[in-house]
C-alpha cells in the first residue's frame, strides 16, 4: 500500500520538473517568435500598436544595417568556429572540456600583438604588410601550439583515466594559471594592435554587401584554415589516426596507432587553429588583455555544443550560427520586446543559445561524434 | 613474488643526463618565470628574518630545493626493490640546482644587455638589483650558480638524511615561516592579551623575526617536534578508530573547544584581524554550501556565485533606503526570510534545466547562468530596479536590539558570520548521515544504478542545488550588510572559481577540510578582493590559486584534509591492492564458512 | 492474473533488433529462468522491465498496470528490483550504506527531519538500519559485523554479488530480477547461492526472474525456463522440456553440419 503512495509522490516530483522544463521551452520559443513578429511588424509599420506599447522609440533596421550586423556576426562567428575546433576535437578524442583552450587563443592573440608591435616600431608593418601578417600568424601558431601541447603533457596526460570531472577541474586551474601568468608577464593594460594598412582596411562592396576589409580578411583566413584542417583530418594518415583514436582508444592502439602521439597532434592542431583565431581577433578588435580568452572561449565551447561536439564541420557551423545569433538577436528579438540597452546583452544571448540547444537537442544541430565510452 | 633490485649506478657520474637536464630546465624556467612575473621583487618588501631574508628571496630560494628534491626522487616500480639512495642522488640535485642558478645568471646578463621592458613589464633595474644582491653582475652570477647548486643538493639530501633529521628540519623551517607569516596576527593577539614583550622579542621593528628569536624559537620547535614525534599520528589514528559513541563524544569535545575559541578569540583581536576573520567566514560559508553541491552530490556548479548575488541583492533591495525601485527598508531578519525564498526559487530555476545534463555540460551551463545573472544586474534593462553598475548602496547594518552589526565593526560581523557558519556546518553534518545524504552519495557514485535502486535522482539533485543556494545566499546577505553596498562586480565568476579552489584544496566532501581550506587560502592569500595575511601576494594569488588547483588535481585530488571516503575513491586501486593483500586471511575465513555450509547440506 | 505480463515487446538499437515480438509472463511466486547464448538480448530484456531502456513497441504490465515509459526509480518503487550482470555497487559507500540507500523509495524523511532530528526521523533511521541488518543477515555472517563499515569495493567478488542481491532485497520488491547471480563464483559458492535463491521465495515471498548461464543452477531453481535467441523466444517450459528441445540445442551448439548444407 505505502509503496504505491510513495511512488505516485515521486512521480509527481518528476512531472513537476518536466512541466517546468516544458514551460521554459515554450516560454523561450514564444519570446523568440513574438520578438521576430514584432520586429517584422515594426519594419512594416514603425508606429504599430505593439511597438507603441513596448518600444515607442524603435526605428527598426535598414537593409544595410541588417547586412552589417550579419557580416559582423559572420566574421566573429568564424573566429568562434576556429576556437571551437579545438574544444570539439579534444572532446571527441578525450571526452573532456578543455576549459583552458580559451587561453591558448589568448596566447595567440598576445603573441600577435608583441610581434606586430615590434614590426610596426621598425616600419616593416606598413612597408610589407603581407609578409608581416604571415610572420605573426606563424608565430602565433607556434606559441599557441606550444601552450596547448605543454598543457596536455603536464596537466592532462597523467589524468587520462580519472573520473570525468577531474580533468575539467584541472583545466579550470590551467586556465586561471595561464591568464594570471600572462597578466604578470605583460601587465594588466589593454594592448592595442597596430592599424591595418589602408588598402586592406577600406570598405569594399561585394554583392551589395558593404564589408570592411578587415572582416573580409577574417572570413578568408578562416575559410583557408578550415580547408587546410579538413584536408589534414580527412585525407592524411594523421587524420585517420585521429578519427580512429576518437572512436576507440584501445582498439586504435591495438591497430598500431600511437595514441599518445595522436592526442598530442589533436591538441597541436586545435592550438594552431586557436592561434590563427587569436591573430584575427587582434586584427579585428585591435585590443588584447589577459582576459581576452575567457568569453570567446566559453562562446566557442557553446559553438562546439551547438554544432554537435566532436563534429568538426559542426563546430565551424556552430560558430557561425552563434556569431550571427548573438549579433542579430538583440536587435531582432530583444529590442522589439522593449528591452533597453540590448547591446549589453550580447553575451547573455550567447549563453541563452547554449541553454536552448541543450534543452532542445543536446546532441547539437549536426550530431555528436563521440567515442563509444563517452556516449552514455 | 620475486623482487628485482633496481640497477645500481656504477659511479656517481653515471647519471641519466637527459633527465637531469630536463629537471634543470624546469627549475630554471620556473625561476625565470617567477622573476619576470615580478614575484620576488614585490615580495622583497616583506621580511621573514629581519633584514637577512625576505619573502622575495625565500620564494626564489625555495624553487631549487623543491626541484632538487623531486628530481632525485626514485621512480619506484612495482616489484622492483628500491635502490638505497646516496651520493649519486646528491649529484643529481646539485647539477639540477646549478642549472637553475645558471638560468638566473643568464637572465641577469640579459637584463643588463637588452631592454625588453616593452612587452615584459617586470624587466626592470629593480629585478637586476634584486638578483645581484645590489652587487656587481659577476658576483651575482657566481653567487646564483653556487646557491642554486647548494640548494639543489640540500633538496636531494632530504632523501638521505635520517627521518628524524628530516622531520626536525621541516618542522623548524615551516614553523618559522608560518610564524613570520602570522606576524600581524601575533602582533594583534599579543596586544589584546597585553603580551607586548613577546611581540617585541619576536619581531623586528621593520617586520620579520629577529635573529635571536629565530634561533630561540627554531630550537624550541625542533625540540617540540622531537617530543611529539609519532604522537600526533597516534592520536589521529586513535580518533579514526574510535567506535560510534566514543567518537561522537570526542567530536563534540573538539567542537566545543573550537567553538569557544572562535567565540573568545575575536575579543582580543584588532579591527584588521577581525575583518580578515569575517572574510574567511564569508568564504567558509560559501565553501560549505558548494561542498554540499560538489562534494556530496557530485554536481560541479561553476555558477555558484549567482546564489551569492541573489542573497546580496535581495538583502540590498529590501533593507536599503537607496534601493532605486522598491525600498521597503525591512529589518535584516525579515529580509532573510525573503533571501531564503528567492534563493530557493533561483536554485530551482537554475537547477531544473541543468539537472539532466552530463556532468561537464552542467559545469559550463551553470557558469553561463552565473555570468548571465551578473550581466542582467549590470544591464540597463534591470538597471532601474537594481541600480545597474552603480549597484545599491547605503545598506544598513543588522540591528539586533542589543548591538548593531556593521561593516565598521568587523568583530560584530565576524560573530554574525560565525552564526551562519555554525548553521551551515550543522546542516552539512546532519545531512551527510541522512536519507538524503546517502542518496546524494549514491548519485555521485553511479547515477544510473542510483535510479534503478529507487532514488528519484532529479529531486535529490535539485534538493542539493537548493540547499547549496540557500547557504550561499546567506553569505551574500551578510556581505551586503557588511560592506553596506552591492555591485555587479562583486559577483564575478572569479568568486565561483575561488570557492571551488577552497573546497578542492581543503578536501571535497569533508567539513573539516573545507574549514582548513578557507582558513589557509582566504586567510593567508586572500579572497578575490579581500587581502589576506600575506598582502604581498595580492597580485599573485590568482596565479597561485590556479597552480594549486592543477597541483592538487594531479597529486592530491582528495585535498589537504581528505574525507576517508573521498580518498578511497580517488586511490581505489592502491587501496584495493592493500585490501587484497590483507584479504588473504579474510578469504580463507570465507572458504571455511562456505565449506561448513556445504557440509551441512550434505 | 500474472504478476508481470509482457506483450509483443520489441527493442531496436540503431536499426538492429535487440528484442522482437517477445511475449512473456510471470505468475506470483514463480521462479523463471531466462537463458540463451551471449547477445540473445537477455540483459536488454531486464533493462526494458526496469525502465533503463525504453521499448520501441509493446506493452509491459506489472500487477495489471502498464509500466512502459516510467522512470527506473518509479519502477523500483512499484516493486521490481534488479541486480546487474557486471556488479554495479556504490563502491565507496560502506556495505551498510549500500543497503540503507536502497530503501530510499520506501522511506520519506527529507530535509526538515534530518535538520531538526525529529522523532519520526530517528525512528525511520533506526528502522532503515534494522532492515538493512536483517537483509544482510540473510547471507550469514559474511556481510555483517565489522564488514558493514567497509567500503563495498573492498569485498571479494562473491560477496559483491551477494551484496548486490541484498541491496535489491532492501528495496522491498515483489519481484526480483537477478542478472547472472552466480557468474564468477566457485562451485561451493554457487551451490550455496542456489539454495538461497530458493529461500528468497519461500522465506521472503519474492517472485524471481533469473538470467543464468549455469545450467545446474537453472535446473535447480526454476519452475519454468524461457530460452531467447537473437531477441526471439525459441522455447518455454520446464527445464526438462527445454533442455531436450532441438531448437534450443541448435541455438547453443549451432546447426549440425549436414543440416546446414
Amino acid at each position: 500500500m505505502s509503496a504505491h503512495a510513495v511512488s505516485t509522490k515521486s512521480a509527481r516530483g518528476l512531472v513537476a520538473v518536466d512541466r517546468f522544463l516544458t514551460f521554459i521551452r515554450v516560454f523561450l520559443v514564444t519570446m523568440i517568435v513574438v520578438g521576430i513578429l514584432a520586429f517584422i511588424w515594426q519594419q512594416i509599420d514603425a508606429d504599430n500598436v505593439f511597438a507603441r506599447w513596448r518600444n515607442p522609440n524603435a526605428r527598426g533596421l535598414t537593409g544595410d544595417q541588417f547586412k552589417g550586423l550579419l557580416i559582423s556576426g559572420l566574421s566573429q562567428g568564424s573566429m568562434y568556429g576556429l576556437i571551437a575546433l579545438g574544444y570539439s576535437m579534444v572532446y571527441g578524442v578525450l571526452g573532456f572540456i578543455n576549459f583552458a583552450h580559451g587561453e591558448v587563443f589568448m596566447v595567440g592573440a598576445m603573441t600577435g600583438f608583441i610581434a606586430s608591435d615590434k614590426f610596426q616600431a621598425n616600419g616593416m608593418w606598413e612597408q610589407n604588410f603581407l609578409l608581416c601578417l604571415v610572420l605573426i600568424v606563424l608565430m602565433a601558431i607556434f606559441f599557441s601550439t606550444f601552450t596547448a601541447v605543454v598543457m596536455e603533457r603536464v596537466a592532462y596526460r597523467p589524468l587520462r583515466n580519472s573520473p570525468r570531472l577531474i580533468p575539467l577541474i584541472t583545466s579550470i586551474g590551467v586556465s586561471f594559471f595561464i591568464q594570471n601568468l600572462v597578466l604578470g608577464l605583460f601587465g594588466p593594460a589593454s594592448k592595442s594592435y597596430p592599424r591595418l594598412p589602408e588598402w586592406l582596411a577600406k570598405q569594399r562592396s561585394i554583392l551589395t554587401f558593404e564589408i570592411a576589409g578587415t572582416r573580409l580578411m577574417v572570413l578568408v583566413v578562416a575559410a583557408v584554415s578550415m580547408a587546410i584542417l579538413w584536408y589534414v583530418v580527412e585525407r592524411t594518415k594523421t587524420g585517420r589516426a585521429m578519427r580512429a583514436v576518437a572512436e576507440d582508444k584501445e582498439i586504435a592502439s591495438l591497430m598500431g596507432i600511437d595514441v599518445n602521439r595522436t592526442i598530442v597532434t589533436t591538441f597541436a592542431i586545435g592550438g594552431a587553429m586557436a592561434g590563427v583565431g587569436g591573430i584575427l581577433w587582434g586584427l579585428m578588435f585591435r585590443s588584447v588583455t589577459h582576459m581576452t580568452g575567457f568569453l570567446p572561449g566559453v562562446k566557442a565551447f557553446t559553438s562546439a555544443v551547438v554544432g554537435g561536439i566532436g563534429n568538426m564541420g559542426g563546430a565551424m557551423a556552430g560558430g557561425i550560427s552563434l556569431g550571427s545569433a548573438e549579433s542579430i538577436a538583440p536587435m531582432l528579438i530583444l529590442e522589439p520586446l522593449g528591452v533597453p540597452g540590448v547591446s549589453q546583452l550580447k553575451d547573455a544571448v550567447a549563453f541563452t543559445v547554449l541553454v536552448l540547444v541543450l534543452l532542445f537537442k543536446p546532441s547539437g544541430l549536426f550530431g555528436e561524434r563521440l567515442s563509444s565510452e563517452d556516449r552514455a | 613474488m620475486s623482487v628485482i633490485a633496481a640497477p645500481v649506478p656504477s659511479s656517481i657520474l653515471d647519471q641519466d643526463w637527459r633527465k637531469v637536464l630536463r629537471w634543470g630546465l624546469i627549475c630554471g624556467g620556473a625561476l625565470i618565470a617567477m622573476c619576470l612575473v615580478g614575484m620576488p621583487v614585490e615580495m622583497d618588501r616583506r621580511a621573514i628574518i629581519e633584514r637577512y631574508l625576505s619573502l622575495g628571496y625565500l620564494t626564489v630560494l625555495f624553487i631549487p630545493v623543491l626541484v632538487g628534491w623531486v628530481a632525485s626522487t626514485q621512480v619506484v616500480l612495482e616489484g622492483v626493490e628500491a635502490r638505497k639512495q646516496g651520493p649519486f642522488d646528491l649529484v643529481t640535485g646539485f647539477v639540477v640546482g646549478a642549472i637553475g642558478g645558471g638560468f638566473l645568471a643568464l637572465l641577469m646578463v640579459a637584463l643588463d644587455s637588452w631592454n625588453l621592458r616593452d612587452p615584459l613589464v617586470n624587466w626592470s633595474p629593480k629585478l637586476f638589483r634584486f638578483l645581484t644582491y645590489e652587487n656587481g653582475m659577476g658576483f651575482g652570477a657566481v653567487a646564483w650558480i653556487v646557491t642554486g647548486a647548494v640548494l639543489g643538493l640540500v633538496g636531494a639530501s632530504f632523501h638521505i638524511v635520517p627521518r628524524t633529521v628530516r622531520r626536525v628540519t621541516s618542522f623548524v623551517v615551516f614553523g618559522l615561516i608560518s610564524l613570520s607569516i602570522l606576524e600581524s596576527l601575533i602582533d594583534d593577539l599579543s596586544e589584546g592579551f597585553r603580551l607586548e614583550w613577546l611581540d617585541e622579542f619576536m619581531f623586528a621593528k621593520k617586520g620579520g623575526l629577529t635573529v635571536t628569536s629565530t634561533i630561540v624559537i627554531g630550537a624550541a620547535i625542533g625540540v617540540l617536534s622531537l617530543v611529539t614525534d609519532g604522537r600526533m599520528k597516534a592520536a589521529t589514528e586513535r580518533y579514526r578508530n574510535m567506535e560510534g559513541v566514543e567518537r561522537q563524544k570526542t567530536s563534540i569535545v573538539l567542537f566545543v573547544v573550537i567553538a569557544v575559541l572562535c567565540g573568545v578569540l575575536p575579543m582580543f583581536l584588532g579591527k584588521i584581524m577581525n575583518e580578515l576573520l569575517a572574510n574567511v567566514g564569508l568564504f567558509l560559508l560559501l565553501a560549505l554550501g558548494l561542498n554540499i553541491v560538489v562534494g556530496l552530490a557530485g554536481l560541479l556548479d561553476l555558477g555558484y556565485v549567482a546564489f551569492f548575488a541573489v542573497g546580496g541583492y535581495t538583502t540590498a533591495v529590501l533593507t536599503s533606503p537607496n534601493s532605486p525601485w522598491f525600498a521597503p527598508e525591512l529589518h535584516f531578519g525579515i529580509a532573510l526570510i525573503f533571501v531564503v525564498i528567492f534563493a530557493t526559487i533561483t536554485g530551482l530555476v537554475i537547477g531544473a534545466p541543468v539537472i539532466r545534463m552530463r556532468g561537464d555540460y552542467l559545469a559550463i551551463v551553470t557558469l553561463g547562468f552565473g555570468e548571465i545573472i551578473r550581466l542582467l544586474f549590470m544591464s540597463d534593462w534591470l538597471g532601474p530596479y537594481f541600480g545597474g553598475a552603480q549597484g545599491v548602496t547605503n545598506i544598513p547594518g543588522v540591528d539586533l536590539g542589543f548591538a548593531t552589526v556593521k561593516g565598521t565593526d568587523p568583530r560584530s560581523v565576524f560573530y554574525l558570520v560565525l552564526f551562519f557558519c555554525a548553521i551551515a556546518i550543522y546542516v552539512s553534518w546532519r545531512l551527510q548521515a541522512s536519507r538524503l545524504g546517502r542518496a546524494w552519495m549514491a548519485i555521485r557514485e553511479d547515477e544510473q544504478v542510483a535510479e534503478a535502486m529507487g532514488i528519484n535522482t532529479v529531486s535529490a539533485k535539485l534538493m542539493a542545488f537548493v540547499v547549496g543556494a540557500v547557504l550561499a545566499s546567506f553569505s551574500g546577505a551578510v556581505l551586503a550588510a557588511k560592506v553596506g553596498s552591492v555591485f555587479p562586480t562583486s559577483f564575478m565568476i572569479l568568486v565561483s572559481i575561488i570557492i571551488l579552489v577552497v573546497v578542492i584544496v581543503g578536501g571535497m566532501g569533508n567539513i573539516a577540510g573545507v574549514m582548513v581550506g578557507s582558513f589557509v587560502l582566504i586567510g593567508v592569500l586572500g579572497g578575490p578582493k579581500q587581502p589576506g595575511l600575506l598582502q604581498e601576494f595580492q597580485n599573485f594569488k590568482l596565479l597561485i590559486y590556479g597552480l594549486l588547483l592543477v597541483f592538487m588535481m594531479l597529486k592530491r585530488p582528495e585535498g589537504l584534509v581528505p574525507s576517508a571516503r573521498r580518498s578511497r575513491e580517488l586511490h581505489q586501486e592502491e587501496f584495493l591492492q592493500d585490501a587484497w593483500l590483507q584479504d588473504d586471511k579474510l578469504d580463507s575465513d570465507d572458504e571455511v564458512s562456505v565449506g561448513d555450509g556445504g557440509a551441512e547440506e550434505q | 492474473m500474472s504478476l508481470l505480463e509482457i506483450r509483443d515487446l520489441k527493442i531496436t538499437f540503431g536499426g538492429l533488433d535487440a528484442l522482437s515480438g517477445l511475449n512473456f509472463h510471470v505468475d506470483e511466486g514463480e521462479i523463471v529462468s531466462v537463458i540463451g547464448p551471449n547477445g540473445a538480448g537477455k540483459t536488454t530484456f531486464f533493462n526494458a522491465i526496469s525502465g533503463l531502456v525504453p521499448p520501441t513497441e509493446g506493452e509491459i504490465e506489472f500487477e495489471g498496470e502498464s509500466i512502459v515509459g516510467l522512470d527506473p526509480s518509479i519502477v523500483t518503487s512499484l516493486g521490481i528490483a534488479r541486480t546487474f550482470q557486471n556488479v554495479r555497487l556504490f563502491p565507496n559507500m560502506t556495505i551498510l550504506e549500500n543497503v540503507m540507500v536502497a530503501q530510499h523509495c520506501r522511506t520519506n524523511q527529507l530535509l526538515v527531519g534530518a535538520l531538526l532530528q525529529t522523532k519520526a526521523f530517528k525512528k525511520e533511521e533506526r528502522e532503515i538500519r534494522e532492515r538493512a541488518e536483517e537483509v544482510l543477515g540473510f547471507f550469514g555472517h559474511r556481510l555483517v559485523g565489522y564488514r558493514m563499515d567497509q567500503p563495498a569495493f573492498a569485498l571479494s567478488y562473491a560477496n559483491r554479488r551477494r551484496l548486490e542481491i541484498a541491496r535489491a532485497m532492501a528495496t522491498q520488491p515483489r519481484m526480483l530480477l537477478l542478472d547472472e547471480p552466480v557468474a564468477g563464483m566457485n562451485p561451493i559458492e554457487t551451490a550455496e547461492l542456489t539454495e538461497l535463491i530458493g529461500r528468497l521465495r519461500t522465506e521472503w515471498g519474492f517472485t524471481i526472474v533469473v538470467i543464468e548461464h549455469d545450467m545446474k543452477v537453472v535446473r535447480d531453481v526454476s519452475d519454468r525456463v524461457v530460452v531467447l535467441d537473437h531477441g526471439v523466444p525459441i522455447a518455454q517450459g520446464s527445464y526438462d522440456e527445454v533442455s531436450t528441445d532441438p531448437n534450443v540445442i541448435e541455438a547453443y551448439l549451432g546447426r549440425p553440419v549436414e543440416a546446414a548444407s
